[in-house]
C-alpha cells in the first residue's frame, strides 16, 4: 500500500470533521475521494500531506509512518484548487522550486524542468509569469512543479474545481492520461461523481467524515452499500418503496407481472434519453427511456402506462 | 514506492486555452474622460504644480543655487535629513513589517488596540510629538536614556511619525496573500524560513519599497517633531527643515527655496524610484 490512514479523527472547533476515518490507498492507484461539500474529504487529503494534523490515527506513506513528519519532510506532491502559483517567478522557476530547495545540481534542475514542461505542454511559455496564463495552464504549471520532485503520492484537491465546465473535461481526460504515464499514486479530491467515475480507478465516498463505500467505479455503481451512496453515484428514483435507478425501470403498454400502474405526467426529450415523468399510487416516479423505445410507446401526458423494475435491476430498499 | 519516470514523449496536447486577452487599445478620451482629467490637472497645477514649480523658480533664480545648498551649514543640515531619513526608512521597513505580520498572523489580546494604536502618530500634532519625546527621551528622562540634542534623538523622532507608513502598506497585502502559497512551498520540501525568504518576502516586498518611500519623503520634510528634541545645533542636529526655517526668518527667501530645492529632487527621485518598483510589481501582473 502506498497510502494507509487508520483510525484517523479530526475536528475543527468542536465539529467533528473526519471520525475514525481508515482508507488504504494502492501503491500506483488513481483514487477519487468523492463525496458532498462538507464531508471531510479535503480535510483527510490535507492530512496525508501534513498539512493538517489528525486529532487521533495515523498516516503511513510507503511503509513509513508520516503522523508526526511535517509536510516538507513527507515527499508528497500537493496540487491545489486555486493553483497556488508562486506570483513572483516565473513558469520555470516554478516548477524549479521543489528541485533547488533540494539543492539539486543546475544542469540537472534545468533538464528536468525541461522534461516536465514537455510533459505538460508549457514549453512555450516557460518564461511567463503565472498571472499570464489561463486557470487551466496555471494547474498544469501546478501539476508539473508538484511532480518535479517525484513525490512518492501525487494529492490533488479539487484541482479542476475553479475551471470553466468544456477546460474541466479536458484537463481530466488529460490527467487521465498524465497518470497512465507516469505511474505515481494519485488521490484527487471532487464533488463530481462524474468526474470521479470518469478519471478515477478506485473511489472512496466519504459522507460526513465518514467512509461510506470504496470500490470501482462500476462496482460502486452496481452495488452501491446503501441509498446514499446509490444516489450520489446517479440518478435514482423511488418504485414501490425501493431504490432504483430510472433507466432500470421498463415502461410497459399492458399490465405485467409486478407492474404498477402510472399515469404519465409529462415526456421530456432530452436528445436520445427521453424521461417520462409519471405517478403511481400518489408519488411521483420517473423512468429514462431510449428514444426509440418512447416512440413505440408513443407516450403522452395522462396516459396509463405499467412500471416495473427490468430483471437485472440493483434496487436498493430506500429509507428517508 | 512510485516514483516517476516523466518521459520526453509528450502525452496528447491538452486543451489551449487562451492566455490573457490583449489589452485595449488606447481611445480618445470621452466627454466625461475629458472632464476628469481637465478637473485633475487644474486642481493638480494650483495645488501641487505651481507652488512646487514657485519653490524651484525662487531657488534656482539667479545662479545662487549651488552656493546656497553648500553653505557648510545647509550642507549639513541636508546630509542629516537625506542620511537619517534613509535609516528611518530601513529600520521601519523592518520593524513596520515585523508590527504588521504580528497584526495579521498572530492572535493575542489587545490587537484591536494596537491595530488603533498604529496611527496615532499621524493624528498627533507633531510638535506634541517632539514634546513628549523630549519628556521621556530628555535630559529628565525617565528610562534614563538622554537623547536630547543629539542625532540619536532626530532619528527617534523621525521613527515615532513615520512606522505607519510601512505597517499600512504591508497589512493588506500580507491580508491578501494566498496561504496555499506557503503550503505549496512547504509540501514542495521548504522549511520555514526558506518559504519565507523565497516566497513571502518577494511579494511583500514592493509594498515594504512603497511604505518605506512614504516613510522617507516624509520623513526628510520632517519639522515638529525634531525641532524641540534636536536642539538645532548647526552642523550637529539641524534638519533641512529647520535650517529652511532659519533662513526664512533671516529673510533668505532665495537660499531657503534652494535648499527646500534640494529636497524636492531628492524626493522627487525616490518616488520615482518607487514607481518604478510598482511596475515591476504590475509586469508579474500582481
Amino acid at each position: 500500500m502506498a497510502i494507509e490512514v487508520r483510525d484517523v479523527t479530526k475536528s475543527f472547533g468542536g465539529t467533528p470533521v473526519l471520525r475514525d476515518v481508515s482508507v488504504d490507498i494502492g501503491s500506483g492507484s488513481l483514487t477519487a475521494l468523492l463525496g458532498p461539500s462538507g464531508g471531510g474529504k479535503s480535510t483527510l487529503l490535507r492530512i496525508i500531506a501534513g498539512l493538517e494534523q489528525p486529532d487521533t490515527g495515523t498516516v503511513v506513506i510507503s511503509g513509513v509512518d508520516a503522523t508526526r513528519l511535517s509536510p516538507q519532510r513527507r515527499n508528497v506532491g500537493f496540487v491545489f484548487q486555486h493553483y497556488a502559483a508562486f506570483k513572483h517567478l516565473t513558469v520555470r522557476r516554478n516548477v524549479a522550486f521543489g528541485l533547488e530547495v533540494r539543492k539539486r545540481p543546475k544542469a540537472q534542475v534545468r533538464r528536468r524542468v525541461a522534461e516536465l514542461l514537455e510533459l505538460v505542454h508549457l514549453e512555450q511559455l516557460a518564461d511567463r509569469y503565472p498571472a499570464q496564463l489561463s486557470g487551466g495552464q496555471r494547474q498544469r504549471m501546478a501539476l508539473a512543479r508538484a511532480l518535479a520532485v517525484e513525490p512518492e503520492v501525487l494529492l490533488l484537491d479539487e484541482p479542476f474545481g475553479a475551471l470553466d465546465a468544456q477546460v474541466r473535461k479536458e484537463l481530466r481526460t488529460w490527467l487521465r492520461r498524465l497518470h497512465d504515464e507516469v505511474h505515481v499514486t494519485t488521490v484527487f479530491v471532487t464533488h463530481d461523481q462524474e468526474e470521479a467515475m470518469d478519471v478515477a480507478d478506485e473511489i472512496v465516498v466519504l459522507a460526513d467524515g465518514v467512509v461510506e463505500q470504496v470500490g470501482s467505479p462500476h462496482e460502486m455503481y452496481d452495488n452501491p452499500a446503501n441509498p446514499f451512496v446509490m444516489s450520489f453515484l446517479g440518478p435514482v428514483t423511488r418504485l414501490d418503496g425501493r431504490l432504483v435507478r430510472p433507466h432500470d425501470i421498463e415502461v410497459c403498454a399492458a399490465e405485467q407481472p409486478g407492474s404498477s400502474a402510472a399515469t404519465v405526467t409529462r415526456v421530456v426529450r432530452l436528445g436520445f434519453e427521453v424521461r417520462v415523468e409519471t405517478r403511481v399510487a400518489g408519488q411521483d416516479v420517473w423512468a429514462q427511456l431510449t428514444r426509440g423505445s418512447a416512440d413505440h410507446l408513443r407516450l403522452d401526458p395522462g396516459d396509463t402506462v405499467y412500471l416495473r423494475p427490468v430483471s437485472n435491476a440493483r434496487t436498493l430498499a430506500g429509507s428517508g | 514506492m512510485a516514483t516517476i519516470e516523466a518521459r520526453a514523449a509528450p502525452i496528447s496536447a491538452p486543451p489551449a486555452a487562451p492566455a490573457r486577452a490583449p489589452r485595449p487599445r488606447r481611445r480618445p478620451p470621452h466627454l466625461g474622460t475629458g472632464l476628469g482629467l481637465g478637473l485633475a490637472v487644474t486642481y493638480l497645477s494650483l495645488i501641487v504644480l505651481l507652488p512646487l514649480a514657485a519653490v524651484v523658480w525662487r531657488g534656482t533664480r539667479g545662479g545662487d543655487f549651488w552656493r546656497a545648498v553648500s553653505t557648510p551649514d545647509s550642507w549639513a543640515a541636508l546630509k542629516l535629513t537625506v542620511g537619517g531619513s534613509l535609516l528611518v526608512a530601513a529600520i521601519n521597513i523592518v520593524m513596520g513589517t515585523v508590527i504588521a505580520w504580528v497584526l495579521v498572523r498572530d492572535r493575542f489580546p489587545g490587537k484591536a488596540v494596537v491595530d488603533v494604536l498604529i496611527d496615532l502618530p499621524f493624528a498627533l500634532p507633531t510638535i506634541v510629538a517632539g514634546l513628549v519625546l523630549l519628556a521621556l527621551y530628555g535630559t529628565a528622562s525617565p528610562l534614563h536614556l538622554n537623547l536630547a540634542y543629539t542625532q540619536a534623538g532626530v532619528i527617534v523622532a523621525l521613527l515615532f511619525v513615520t512606522l505607519p507608513f510601512v505597517v499600512r502598506t504591508v497589512q493588506p497585502v500580507l491580508l491578501e496573500l494566498d496561504r496555499d502559497m506557503e503550503e505549496a512551498a512547504h509540501s514542495l520540501g521548504a522549511g520555514g524560513w526558506l518559504t519565507f525568504r523565497r516566497i513571502i518576502l518577494p511579494n511583500l516586498l514592493p509594498a515594504m519599497l512603497s511604505g518605506g518611500g512614504l516613510a522617507f519623503t516624509r520623513a526628510i520634510a520632517e519639522y515638529g517633531s525634531t525641532v524641540l528634541i534636536s536642539g538645532n545645533i548647526k552642523f550637529r542636529t539641524e534638519v533641512a527643515a529647520v535650517n529652511i526655517f532659519g533662513r526664512i526668518e533671516n529673510d533668505e527667501i532665495t537660499s531657503a527655496a534652494a535648499v527646500s530645492t534640494a529636497l524636492l529632487v531628492v524626493a522627487f527621485v525616490v518616488l520615482a524610484g518607487l514607481d518604478l518598483v510598482r511596475r515591476w510589481g504590475a509586469r508579474r501582473g500582481d
